[in-house]
């Protein structure tokens, strides 16, 4: 990364050059676990955008008072408290939904993208360049989390956000909806991503 | 002899049916990240299994004490300033997420210390991942199926006992471990083949990743079978 990229640069990075997870493979347990289908997908995406948004704001606020030694415990607790906040709010409104994702909300305090946003980030720079690099990176992991559920739900399911959109007559790939098929898909989409990378810089150079 | 069964049936969901990595899906950073090697893999898979087996005790430990309401700690000191009714509901479930992960990260830090002390042969084996498993799924999710299985749990008989609790993370341990070092003998093989460029690395590692989880997934129902046949 250049020295100390501005604001807007970080911003559009977190999108697609750095997207969290094709590029970085960070915050892959939600990536897998959760992407059975788009309304979970996006659930857990705004979820993770909420902390992380929070999480950079407030480390970002501190970060003269940090000391090194603390630092990654002074991180797990600020996103463990957030991540409470938005356990609780989802319970309280979307009772259906969080118990449909179950453990994988709490399970967000120990999601290396947040950790290292805040060490990368937010404990060297200003709070709006921490908070808009926080902006781009969960854009970025949103877009990442609906590709996937949108490739996992509609061969597993034929369905997408529960809406019928393929024939009656399509065989539903169950493997899809079950875990191994998040791998395969990752897996898959990881490739073609890279595959679409070469390409470009084969182009530029 | 039900405890036994009991016992035996969660290690045996734990380790293989829902296993943690493959059907969990918690621990995907260290399977891929550190799986290039089998010493690797296998020095990963015991830290994991040591770390998660003490989170397990002190995060049941905790809940039980403390946490859940009617707790003896919790309402022993709220009895010096509230009657007796109120101590017994205080609920301080909501705190668990922190309590967990202080709890975790301060018990990775004392092991590390303590095994660096009295075993260095163990820490040159598999010191250099203790600061790693902090921030690993596998023990937080560990200590969140405890919790759900004390918490809020209807009938007070059916809540987990500790032995039940670390039964759980110690197999799930060996699970992770054995799903580690299964894949990084397949990667060790793999630096042989000749992979599309794309897919080198981590692309491929997930894709093997799946047709194992298909294979695990062969697994499913020998728990209700056994359950069957031994509680006629």
């Amino acid at each position: 990364m250049a020295d100390s990229p501005t604001a807007f640069e970080r911003f559009v990075q977190g999108i697609l050059p750095e997207n969290p997870v094709y590029r970085q493979l960070l915050g892959l347990c939600p990536t897998l676990a959760v992407t059975n289908g788009m309304k979970p997908a996006l659930t857990m995406a705004c979820s993770v955008a909420f902390v992380l948004l929070c999480a950079n704001i407030v480390i970002s606020l501190i970060r003269n008072l940090l000391k090194p030694h603390l630092r990654i415990v002074v991180f797990t607790l600020t996103i463990a408290t957030f991540v409470t906040i938005a356990d609780r709010f989802l319970a309280a409104y979307l009772f259906q939904m969080s118990k449909t994702l179950g453990p994988y909300i709490p399970l967000i305090i120990v999601n290396c993208l947040i950790i290292c946003r805040c060490e990368v980030c937010a404990s060297k720079q200003s709070v709006f360049t921490a908070a808009s690099d926080a902006i781009g990176q969960s854009i970025g992991f949103g877009l990442a989390l609906s590709s996937i559920a949108a490739v996992r739900e509609i061969l597993g399911t034929g369905m997408f956000f529960g809406i019928r959109i393929l024939p009656e007559a399509w065989p539903d790939w169950v493997i899809m909806v079950l875990p191994p098929g998040a791998f395969l898909t990752l897996g898959l989409l990881l490739g073609l991503v890279n595959w679409l990378g070469s390409i470009k810089s084969r182009r530029a150079s | 002899m039900i405890y036994l069964l009991d016992l035996m049936l969660i290690a045996l969901t734990a380790a293989l049916i829902n296993n943690f990595v493959l059907y969990y899906f918690v621990g995907i950073c260290p399977f891929v990240g550190v799986s290039r090697k089998v010493e690797m893999a296998f020095g990963m898979g015991l830290a994991v299994t040591f770390v998660i087996s003490i989170a397990a005790f002190i995060s049941w430990s905790i809940t039980t004490m403390v946490l859940i309401p009617g707790a003896p700690l919790s309402s022993f000191i709220a009895g010096f300033f509230l009657p007796e009714e109120s101590a017994a509901a205080i609920d301080l479930t909501i705190l668990s997420y922190i309590v967990y992960i202080f709890a975790i990260a301060s018990s990775v830090q004392f092991v590390e210390m303590y095994v660096r002390k009295f075993f260095p042969q163990l820490y040159s084996s598999f010191g250099v991942f203790l600061p790693l498993i902090t921030t690993n799924c596998a023990i937080l999710f560990a200590c969140l199926t405890i919790m759900s299985h004390v918490v809020g749990v209807e009938n007070p008989q059916d809540a987990w006992d500790l032995g039940r609790a670390i039964t759980l993370a110690f197999f799930g341990g060996i699970g992770f471990t054995i799903a580690i070092v299964i894949m990084s003998g397949i990667r060790e093989e793999l630096e042989l083949c000749d992979i599309p460029e794309p897919f080198q690395d981590a692309a491929i590692t997930l894709i093997i990743g799946g047709i194992l989880a298909i294979a695990f997934m062969g697994f499913t129902g020998v728990d209700s079978g056994i359950r069957e046949a031994l509680i006629p």
